[in-house]
């Protein structure tokens, strides 16, 4: 039995900023949808089914918040899913809505995904003891940093690659609007003279704590044939989780992520990332993580991955671009940051994505990852229907 | 939806009051095990794996990643996750398998409610500006729906107490119930509601594997079918809800085919003895349907996995020929805010 082929026909995200005081969390996720609806000339009618997604309820302090934003997403009377898996939960998200229209169990449904992080502490929703458990006790930088300093020690990367990643991203996000931060006179040499953080990971290497949300209308053939602006097509979607922690982890390259990457590859007919993939929205959160999942997704071999960023191969010009939004580095409502990554790797296929635009993007990936890099999902969006 | 997806096994824990000497991972292996050996799958033979919980019954961020060391995640899998009951897990894992990408899959759930204070805990899943302030409790909560429930003339406090001695009186033939056999109706813990009318508070686990076509043929002797499944939500706030109705388990039975043909079984997720009013007049049951064999929520809530339970019981129900088709409901949020139904099937048991 084959699948329905789905389409992304609407996209929308809010101004992501460090406190939306001016909106509660249903009017922020309302929004946002409100936008994708726009953007795919629907109304709330059209709509069978609501998939939404966020990082964990300690972040605002509300449990299980589907059940309050029922009616702000136009989901009474309808079926409302709440997913989380982690950081990678945006892109979940987006699979399991893809797969109630690839199923044909819905003909179109809204995705959203959101975090309103002004609402609380992210630092102590991470940081809460655990028993039996080792504390992380310095949120997630605490924990990337070692794994961070094995990829330097592994591939001989200079320690300068990571601030090269920094100041691309924050030079790309001066180009969407909706980006987070826009850091209009942005320097190498400042990102170079930030504070060290979690050693070697500086303070303008790191993600913002962000508000904000994003949603995506995602439909079936009939749907994206009644679309008014040009959809993008899913080729390939896929998740992978492996344990958070056990003696045959690979952190620098988990395998999930190179499994997850490979079943994207081959549902979409890709042998050749490098070479077939035209752009990469990739969850960045830490710079050094660009080069580190170069590695991973199999656009450049074991050790090799610096040399394309600093080479410029991963600029906004460059041969491969790589978080041409800005990326998690600019912009991080946690929840939803994977699900940006999906969205503008389909804004970018659909040749929306404005002055971030790639010329001639017709195959971009969107990538995201959670946990102690432990949960994986990733889609590839396409300009063409898939063929098979 | 061409593809035929079944119930191939089921497992539990024993629920019990509290679970203190072990972590979520602990109480969870043993049910893991259990279902896989029912199949002789093993974790790299499962194609999906999706699983339900709630970070707030834990009482920590990111409680399900140590849940996932109890599957055995390596080699990788393919994995997802709902911050629901597991019911909707497994609505999610049924999708997976329509798509056509994979035959089998593992749905779990599981929830230690002892550790904290559940009626406090539940507060925090309501209107965050407005309601939650007030801290109304999940007790409360429900006592305004069965007075509602009463001053229209649907029941009466003795019916409600009926409803918690049958279920109750059923509860003694199921070993995991938490209780079982004749328990006190109780002084009021909010009025009309009394201690009988209340679910016990309890930790517990359940998992459940599904399969598609012919592999859930392979791997159960009788397979319970998912004739069709559903769920709906309703609006969040109280007042501008009919508490003495359930439109969305209506919908949700309508879009499953449950009005299709009767039933002969019905596992509802009624945590109070009032809900399963509600729930048996928008399901339509008769009398002559068998409601709540296992006990049903009044002798164990594990919250997160109750709803799962109900269908892994009315599946296990159609696995030992005790049913034909059965129906099984989960519930989610403040007086049963969101429903969902599933129908499942046994082939006629005369064909060899």
């Amino acid at each position: 039995m084959s699948s329905e082929p789905v389409a992304v026909v609407g996209i929308g995200q809010t101004k992501h900023v460090a406190a939306r005081r001016d909106v509660s969390m249903a009017g922020l996720v309302r929004e946002a949808a409100q936008r994708a609806l726009t953007d795919a000339e629907l109304t709330w009618a059209d709509i069978d089914a609501v998939v939404i997604g966020k990082a964990p309820d300690f972040f605002e302090g509300v449990m299980m918040p589907e059940l309050y934003l029922a009616d702000a997403l136009g989901a009474v009377g309808k079926p409302m899913l709440r997913v989380h898996t982690a950081g990678s939960v945006g892109g979940s998200t987006a699979l399991v809505a893809t797969n109630l229209v690839r199923s044909r169990v819905h003909a179109t449904v809204l995705t959203l995904a959101y975090e309103k992080q002004s609402e609380s502490n992210a630092m102590w929703g991470l940081s809460l003891p655990i028993p039996f458990q080792q504390p992380l006790l310095a949120g997630a930088g605490g924990f990337f940093a070692p794994h961070v300093r094995a990829y330097m020690r592994r591939s001989g990367a200079p320690d300068t690659v990571g601030s090269l990643v920094a100041y691309k991203d924050r030079r790309n996000a001066l180009l969407n609007p909706y980006a987070h931060l826009h850091e209009h006179d942005i320097t190498l040499e400042k990102v170079q003279a930030s504070p060290m953080l979690w050693d070697p990971i500086r303070y303008s290497e790191t993600c913002p704590s962000s508000d904000g949300a994003v949603a995506m209308i995602l439909t079936d053939r009939a749907g994206a044939g009644r679309a008014p602006r040009p959809p993008a097509w899913l080729h390939g979607g896929a998740m992978r989780s492996e344990p958070t922690l056990f003696a045959g982890k690979d952190a620098v390259s988990p395998k999930a992520g190179q499994d997850c990457a490979a079943d994207v590859y081959r549902q979409a007919g890709i042998a050749d990332p490098r070479r077939d993939i035209d752009a990469v929205e990739m969850y960045v959160p830490f710079s050094w993580y660009e080069p580190m999942w170069l590695e991973n997704l199999g656009f450049a071999a074991e050790g090799e991955g610096w040399k394309l960023t600093e080479a410029g191969v991963t600029e906004l010009d460059g041969d491969l671009p790589v978080n041409m939004s800005g990326g998690v580095l600019s912009t991080n409502p946690i929840g939803a940051s994977g699900m940006i990554r999906f969205a503008e790797a389909a804004l970018q296929v659909r040749g929306l994505a404005g002055e971030h635009q790639v010329d001639g993007a017709r195959r971009v990936l969107g990538h995201a990852y959670g946990g102690g890099s432990q949960f994986f999902s990733m889609w590839l969006v396409g300009s063409e229907p898939p063929t098979s | 939806m061409t593809r035929e997806i079944a119930v191939v096994a089921f497992a539990q824990t024993d629920h019990r009051r509290t679970s203190d000497e072990l972590s979520e991972v602990e109480m969870l292996m043993p049910v893991l095990h259990e279902v896989l050996d029912r199949t002789g799958l093993k974790t790299s033979d499962i194609g999906f794996t999706c699983s339900g919980s709630s970070d707030y019954l834990a009482g920590r961020a990111f409680s399900f990643t140590l849940a996932l060391d109890g599957v055995g995640a390596w080699p990788p899998i393919s994995e997802s996750h709902v911050e629901m009951d597991g019911a909707w897990a497994l609505y999610e894992a049924w999708t997976k398998l329509l798509t056509g990408d994979t035959d089998t899959a593992l749905v779990y759930a599981y929830g230690k409610s002892s550790p904290g204070s559940v009626r406090d805990v539940l507060t925090r899943q309501l209107d965050p500006y407005y309601v939650a302030p007030l801290w109304p409790d999940s007790v409360a909560l429900a006592a305004l729906q069965a007075q509602a429930l009463i001053d229209e003339g649907y029941t009466d406090e003795p019916a409600l107490a009926a409803v918690a001695a049958r279920s109750r009186a059923d509860a003694q033939a199921n070993s995991h119930a938490q209780l079982r056999g004749s328990v006190p109706h109780g002084e009021y813990v909010v009025h009309p509601l009394r201690t009988g009318d209340c679910p016990p508070i309890g930790d517990g686990a359940a998992a459940v594997i599904l399969a598609a076509g012919d592999r859930a043929r392979e791997l159960c002797e009788r397979p319970a079918w998912i004739r069709g499944i559903d769920h709906r939500i309703e609006a969040h706030s109280l007042g501008v809800r009919e508490l003495t109705d359930s439109p969305s388990t209506r919908l949700a039975a309508e879009k499953a085919g449950a009005f299709e043909r009767p039933v002969d079984t019905a596992e509802l997720h009624a945590p109070f003895t009032s809900q399963e009013v509600v729930l048996r007049k928008a399901l339509r049951l008769g009398d002559d349907v068998r409601v709540n064999p296992s006990g049903g929520a009044l002798a164990a809530n594990p919250i997160m996995a109750a709803g799962l339970v109900r269908i892994g019981e009315a599946a296990a129900r159609i696995h030992r020929g005790e049913s034909d088709r059965a129906l099984a409901h989960a519930t989610s949020g403040p007086c049963l805010q969101q429903n969902l139904v599933a129908v499942l099937e046994g082939e006629p048991r005369h064909v060899q």
